[in-house]
């Protein structure tokens, strides 16, 4: 009896043993050719990088781009701890004055240090999701209306497609002159140079998701139409149990390809509007022309695409929860 | 005979590139209250726009119908459809699906008590009623058509129509409805018409069978009336001497005076792709 169950439970050991092996198998049976595509973009980088010289010396291979990923990284925590010590400092000389003069108002002033890499991340985040959010407040409802009015659609389709393809660049100056002119303030909650990176983000992302929403919108199945008129549903409940539901898919589809647009056409906006996030960072890099600004901005690179894969996935994780079919949305 | 459903003296002409196309001339047919209809008819025959017609989804180009009457100008829920593929929304449960029509016909008139009571009594009139909170994809194509008929039901119509409601499926589950449908008939005595290809299924069911002739122009060609006891029993009537006589009549129609013949082969030329995709 005894032997058995130790029998049984050495074999159903194995067992797990075994499931484990193959689920280690299988997972680096799919890993290796990533893995591999890695190594040889690694090293096809190193050799074409030691054959380039700029001006700037030569263009940096991956081991100096990790080197100044670890640099920036430093130069991050360095900024942090001054400022902090900059707090203590203030926080221990008002403290000071007001025991020497109870009445004393201890006066609090900010930190004005260099922006870091993580806080220019943070600018550029919060202008993206600013303009991508503006964009989708307009092109969503604009694209339901577009999809419901034929006539509507063939009134704008033409100016659309005008606009569609025209590049930030073109934008920007046009931005830049209206806010200057129009955003007038004494004390200006918002910076200008946000608000014009901003602004252009908008206007090159409304395209995808006005065009999308209203095709999702217009190829409404003729069958759910007619149940929609026996049913005789008000406009309202027509488009909010039948409409958005079926134009849901695309609507998301819209979404993932505008905010990839917003997230490109922000680091152009950000170079030329000087708004502190990475375009300015690799504006910056540029300009100032040390023997390490290449190296500094090939890490902006692989920041920048990381965080617009990063978006890329956010969105998609958005699109399953809300899509009424989880399984039609694969992440 | 008091005329419930007067379809009344229709023409329908689809303008298209080349100018009209006449699918229907001249239909003209009353129904009673309580009547089961069905018509019958080779594929392309226009039965379905003689439905849609009567649903309010399509307007005839000449004559009209009138219910009670009254002129039907747009569709409405007192002429429920039943869709050939169920057209149930896919993002709502089978409860919200009835639910949705319930609300737009009662709301005002029944409780939110007497509504639920109203959307599970449908429900389980065609047996659903385990499967309220699943999702269309979640259910077989038979109890989909169920929920249809029961969606169709819940709304109280005057007049119940059905497009090929069971054509989708297979035998088995397709004599199963068949059978529910007469059980509920039975109860509810709904003016029903119903759109059919099989023979079999329009005897048993109806009270009249419509024959319609082949389009162009399609019209009716021949009004057969089924004098059967209710309630029936297919395996009774299978042996049935004026069952099989119904039911010849029909074939002959269909095979011998309304004969279709379909060019299959230029039917397969037509479907295969352009010849780079072959190779």
């Amino acid at each position: 009896m005894a032997i058995a169950t130790m029998f049984n439970r050495s074999s159903s050991e194995r067992n797990v043993l075994e499931r484990m092996n193959q689920w280690v198998a299988e997972k680096v049976r799919m890993l290796l050719p990533a893995v591999l595509g890695m190594l040889i973009f690694l090293m096809l980088w190193s050799l074409a990088a030691q054959s380039i010289d700029t001006s700037l010396g030569k263009f940096p291979g991956p081991s100096v781009v990790a080197t100044q990923f670890s640099v920036l990284y430093r130069e991050h925590v360095e900024e942090r701890e001054k400022a902090q010590l900059f707090y203590q400092r203030q926080t221990k000389r008002n403290e000071l004055r007001i025991a020497k003069d109870p009445n004393y108002q201890p006066k609090i002033r900010l930190y004005t240090g260099k922006k870091t890499i993580v806080d220019q991340i943070g600018t550029s985040l919060i202008t993206v999701l600013s303009g991508f959010v503006a964009a989708a407040i307009i092109a969503i409802p604009l694209g339901l209306l577009l999809g419901l009015s034929r006539n509507l659609n063939r009134a704008i389709n033409p100016l659309m497609q005008i606009f569609k393809p025209v590049s930030p660049l073109a934008w920007l100056p046009l931005v830049t002159m209206v806010v200057s002119a129009v955003y007038v303030s004494e004390d200006p909650m918002l910076d200008k140079a946000f608000l014009n990176s901003m602004i252009t983000v908008t206007l090159c992302s409304l395209w995808p998701m006005v065009i999308n929403t209203s095709i999702g919108v217009a190829s409404v199945e003729s069958d759910l139409m007619n149940v929609s008129k026996v049913l005789r549903l008000s406009m309202f409940t027509h488009i909010k149990k039948i409409v958005i539901p079926s134009a849901t898919p695309l609507i998301f589809t819209g979404m993932r390809l505008s905010l990839g647009v917003a997230w490109m056409v922000l680091i152009a906006a950000e170079m030329l509007a000087q708004n502190p996030g990475l375009g300015k960072f690799v504006w910056d890099e540029f300009q100032n022309g040390s023997s390490a600004s290449l190296a500094r901005i090939m890490c902006a690179v692989f920041i920048i695409g990381f965080i617009g894969y990063l978006l890329d996935q956010a969105m998609l994780l958005l699109h399953r929860m809300v899509a009424w079919d989880k399984s039609s949305v694969n992440l | 005979m008091k005329v419930h459903l007067d379809i009344s003296h229709i023409d329908m002409v689809f303008p298209t590139a080349t100018g009209g196309f006449t699918a229907l001339k001249e239909v003209d047919l009353k129904i009673k209250k309580g009547e089961f209809v069905s018509l019958i008819g080779h594929s392309g025959c226009g039965k379905s726009t003689v439905l849609n017609i009567v649903a309010g989804l399509h307007q005839a180009t000449r004559g009209g119908v009138a219910l009670n009457g009254e002129e039907v100008s747009e569709p409405g829920p007192e002429r429920a459809v039943v869709f050939q593929n169920h057209s149930l929304l896919p993002w709502l449960t089978v409860y919200q699906n009835v639910e949705l029509a319930v609300k737009q016909v009662f709301s005002g008139r029944k409780s939110a008590k007497q509504m639920k009571e109203w959307i599970e009594h449908n429900l389980s009139l065609v047996h659903m009623e385990h499967a309220t909170h699943k999702r269309p994809a979640e259910i077989s194509g038979g109890m989909k058509q169920r929920v249809g008929i029961a969606r169709a039901l819940a709304m109280e119509p005057e007049v119940l129509l059905m497009d090929e409601p069971f054509g989708a499926l297979d035998a088995l589950t397709r004599a199963h409805m068949q059978d529910s449908l007469m059980e509920i008939q039975n109860m509810l005595n709904n003016t029903v018409i119903m759109i059919t290809h099989d023979v079999d299924e329009a005897v048993l069911l109806s009270d009249r069978i419509v024959m319609m002739t082949n389009g162009p122009a399609a019209t009716i060609g021949e009004i057969l009336e089924v004098d059967l006891p209710r309630p029936r029993d297919r395996l009774v009537l299978a042996e049935d001497a004026k069952y099989n006589s119904y039911r010849s009549q029909v074939l002959k129609f269909l095979y011998e005076k309304q004969r279709k013949v379909e060019p299959i082969s230029s039917v397969s030329v037509k479907s295969v792709p352009q010849a780079e995709q072959v190779s």
